[in-house]
């Protein structure tokens, strides 16, 4: 087991003038999961890959434990790139479909065997030892797969997007078990995913990724309540954060007729007069007294205890939109009590819940405040 | 969701097929093999038109990727099977929606490596197999190509003189890049290792491997095969300014080994006493390019080779050396070849491709002449050789197995 360091990694494709990969700083702790997450583009497989050994690291370096491996070729990095392949062979028993790379290696059999066992009682196998790979159920020769490169022992585990090829019920239940799996192991884990629902359930620390430079590394709950950025404001979380392009007002923002109370220091910082409002759909409330953002029903989806309201609203006006014209609709999304849900067509007002209003620099992007 | 068919060449007889049910539960009448073994993704082998095509339920993104992905290789030139389409849009009948299909052509006269070792078996077969992927995954990695689960199952084998020729046929974790870096082929390199390593401990497990054989040992043949190729192909080469036949020397080799060069790197030192080559862009098919050249015949590279040979001792035997190449070639063809791929009678045409036959004939003559201790003419060794050599071996014209199946299974076609 190892610590993880990349400091200044920096990946470059010949023909390219931008880096795939910008100087990527991320310190991951012994037994950890992070896990890399970003839209396509950004960056997260590549710096995977360069942790691997499959990338050239053109700047900075890369350290395992002590040991810089920035040049080191794969096999001698000590990691195990999981779910690449997990072909079952039918003729050998369970028990040698774990264990059979550890032969390749010139490990001794009796040592095999004592890791295969562990590795089956970590994976509830151990009754299946023995027999054929046939007589297990699909999720059972999963385990087998995952088997294989726990046998190794390596320090560092790296998995590129390994669920992906799995249906949406399936992918539930290995997510959970790779989870639970890493745990109980305590083996440092980086895992790839373009899915930030996948990426929040899953690490400890969240590493979000934007056109090869790293916009935030947070635990979940902290990425959640306190965005860097614009950018991970949108991207994490599910349904996305409403973001609203609004103007500076005494005591807050307005927004649609009336003005949402914002903490004077944190507009201090802006800077302009107009700010990026960040509201959760989670984190509304419906007003009764026709005060907040003004919102057209276009669906409700009702989830028996919560309904999710899918509307739009002209309340976000940016300072260059057309200021005789009507104010562009933006889509806009809010969570209320599934028992009483607005109807369809109608137009109802939210207000932010108190102390659960993001701000954002409406130039840069970066947050306001802390 | 409507059913989608993307294909490069469209047969409306894919809309025949089941599509709104589970790939696993088409019915019979519509497979060309029954399923066997375990394997990652459900495979089936249909018959459709006449033909056999591999038929792969995989989600939609992911067939998509692998179906762009096979024709990109193709267009490259690179041994793969050949696409055919993705069916994307399935609903089952109570309208849940099912993974989509990647259909890819069956590769006539190839053969699984589990098929070849279910039969009576040479005892270098694995090693003449290790080969053949070794040169199958040089070309890729030459290409830009890095597999990412390089084994024996994801490949098929087709004859070649004797020696085999590997088509890549499973190109899902597979990457195009502009060039590889030496961690990525190392990585290849490893992978294959392993997983041929586990290929072949399980063929012993099941008692198809020769006794002797150490799986483990012909694993790591993959490496030095690899790399004593790839070193030749890209590896630079210093000598003294006076030897510079060691610049024909090496394209010659290459040729040998059955790759052209496109472009090689000549650089000398600062005072010019040393000089230095390299291999830029090297072309596999060296031989079967100038094969069909000559002939129009469109063969595997051993063949080439073993043909090109029999044209030249033809030239030579009828003293036309000074005569155009072309039209030689057009002679040993009407004269030669073609009276030898003909001789076979049509229902054993299903057993070896004719250029394989063609080169076992050439085999057998050279036994039975040896034997007799005189020549034997051509006509009498093709009658022995129909007579009792070819109606023994198995059909392989449409072998198909999914790639852990446990026993070569051949499509089974109706009569008609």
């Amino acid at each position: 087991m190892a610590t993880v360091k990349y400091d200044e990694a920096t990946r470059l494709y010949p023909g390219n003038d931008k880096p795939s990969v910008d100087r990527l700083n991320i310190d991951i702790e012994d037994g950890e999961f992070l896990v890399l997450v970003g839209p396509s583009g950004s960056g997260k497989s590549t710096a995977l890959r360069m942790l691997a050994g499959l990338e050239e690291v053109n700047g900075g370096k890369i350290w395992i434990g002590d040991r810089d491996v920035t040049n080191l070729s794969p096999k001698d990095r000590d990691v195990a790139m999981v779910f690449q392949n997990y072909a079952l062979y039918p003729h050998m028993s369970v028990a040698d479909n774990m264990g059979f790379a550890l032969k390749i290696a010139g490990v001794d059999k009796a040592e095999i065997r004592k890791r295969v066992e562990e590795a089956a009682k970590i994976l509830d196998l151990t009754p299946y030892l023995e027999r054929k790979p046939k007589a297990l159920s699909g999720g059972q020769r999963q385990r087998v797969a995952m088997g294989r490169a726990i046998v190794r022992s390596p320090q560092v585990f790296l998995m590129d997007e390994p669920l992906s090829n799995l249906d949406a019920k399936l992918r539930v239940q290995t997510r959970t078990q790779i989870a639970s799996l890493q745990r109980r192991l305590g083996v440092t884990t980086v895992y790839v995913t373009h899915d930030q629902v996948e990426a929040m359930t899953m690490g400890d620390r969240v590493a979000v990724l934007k056109d090869g430079i790293l916009q935030q590394v947070d635990s979940p709950r902290r990425m959640y309540d306190h965005p860097n950025n614009v950018f991970v404001a949108g991207f994490i979380g599910s349904p996305a954060m409403n973001l609203l392009d609004v103007e500076v007002a005494d005591g807050g923002v307005k927004v649609g007729g009336s003005t949402v109370p914002v903490e004077r220091d944190l507009l201090s910082g802006a800077s302009g007069n107009q700010v990026t409002l960040g509201l959760r759909p989670e984190d509304l409330e419906l007003s009764s007294d026709g005060q907040g953002i003004p919102v057209t029903v276009d669906v409700v989806e009702e989830l028996g205890a919560d309904a999710y309201i899918y509307g739009s609203t002209k309340a976000s006006q940016h300072v260059d939109d057309d200021e005789d014209g009507d104010a562009p609709e933006k889509p806009f999304i809010a969570r209320v009590d599934g028992r009483r849900p607005p109807q369809k067509g109608e137009t109802v007002h939210f207000a932010p819940k108190q102390g659960h209003v993001h701000v954002f620099d409406a130039t840069t992007g970066e947050r306001l405040g802390d | 969701m409507a059913l989608s068919i993307t294909a490069s060449r469209p047969d409306p007889a894919l809309l025949d097929l089941p599509w709104d049910t589970p790939l696993e539960d088409w019915p019979e009448e519509y497979l060309a093999a029954l399923p066997r073994g375990i394997s990652r993704h459900v495979v089936r082998f249909v018959k459709l038109s006449g033909r056999v095509l591999a038929v792969k339920e995989i989600k939609t993104v992911l067939a998509e990727r692998e179906y762009q992905m096979l024709r990109l290789l193709r267009r490259l030139d690179l041994p793969t099977v050949e696409p055919v389409g993705v069916v994307s849009g399935r609903v089952d009948k109570a309208g849940e929606p099912l993974d989509a299909c990647l259909l890819t052509r069956h590769l006539q006269f190839s053969l699984p490596y589990r098929a070849l070792f279910s039969q009576s078996l040479r005892p270098d077969t694995a090693t003449r197999l290790i080969d053949a992927l070794a040169v199958l995954l040089v070309k890729l990695h030459l290409a830009g190509f890095w597999w990412g689960d390089v084994s024996l199952s994801n490949a098929l084998f087709r004859r070649d003189a004797g020696a085999f020729a590997a088509y890549l046929v499973d190109a899902e974790t597979g990457e195009l890049h502009q060039s590889l870096t030496d961690g990525q082929r190392e990585h290849d390199l490893d992978i294959a290792r392993v997983n041929i390593a586990g290929e072949l401990m399980d063929l012993e497990a099941g008692g198809y491997l020769p006794e002797g054989a150490d799986p483990i040992e012909i694993s790591t043949q993959i490496v030095t095969r690899y790399t004593e190729l790839w070193n030749e192909l890209t590896g630079p080469e210093r000598f003294e300014q006076g030897d510079r036949w060691r610049v024909d020397e090496r394209i010659r080799r290459l040729n040998e080994l059955g790759f052209d060069v496109d472009e090689l790197s000549i650089s000398t030192d600062f005072d010019g006493t040393q000089i230095q080559i390299q291999p830029k862009v090297v072309d596999a098919g060296h031989h079967s390019r100038r094969l069909l050249r000559l002939t129009g015949l469109d063969v595997e590279e051993n063949q080439a080779r073993r043909l090109l040979n029999d044209l030249d001792a033809y030239r030579a035997a009828n003293d036309r050396q000074n005569e155009d190449e072309e039209i030689v070639a057009h002679d040993w063809l009407a004269k030669v070849y073609e009276p030898i791929t003909r001789a076979v009678p049509r229902d054993l045409a299903g057993k070896l491709e004719p250029a394989e036959l063609f080169h076992e004939v050439l085999e057998h003559r050279w036994y039975m002449s040896e034997h007799a201790g005189r020549d034997v003419p051509l006509e009498d060794a093709i009658a022995d050789y129909v007579s009792t050599v070819l109606p023994s071996k198995p059909d392989e014209m449409a072998v198909v197995g999914v790639d852990t199946v446990e026993m070569p299974v051949v499509a089974m076609f109706d009569d008609d």
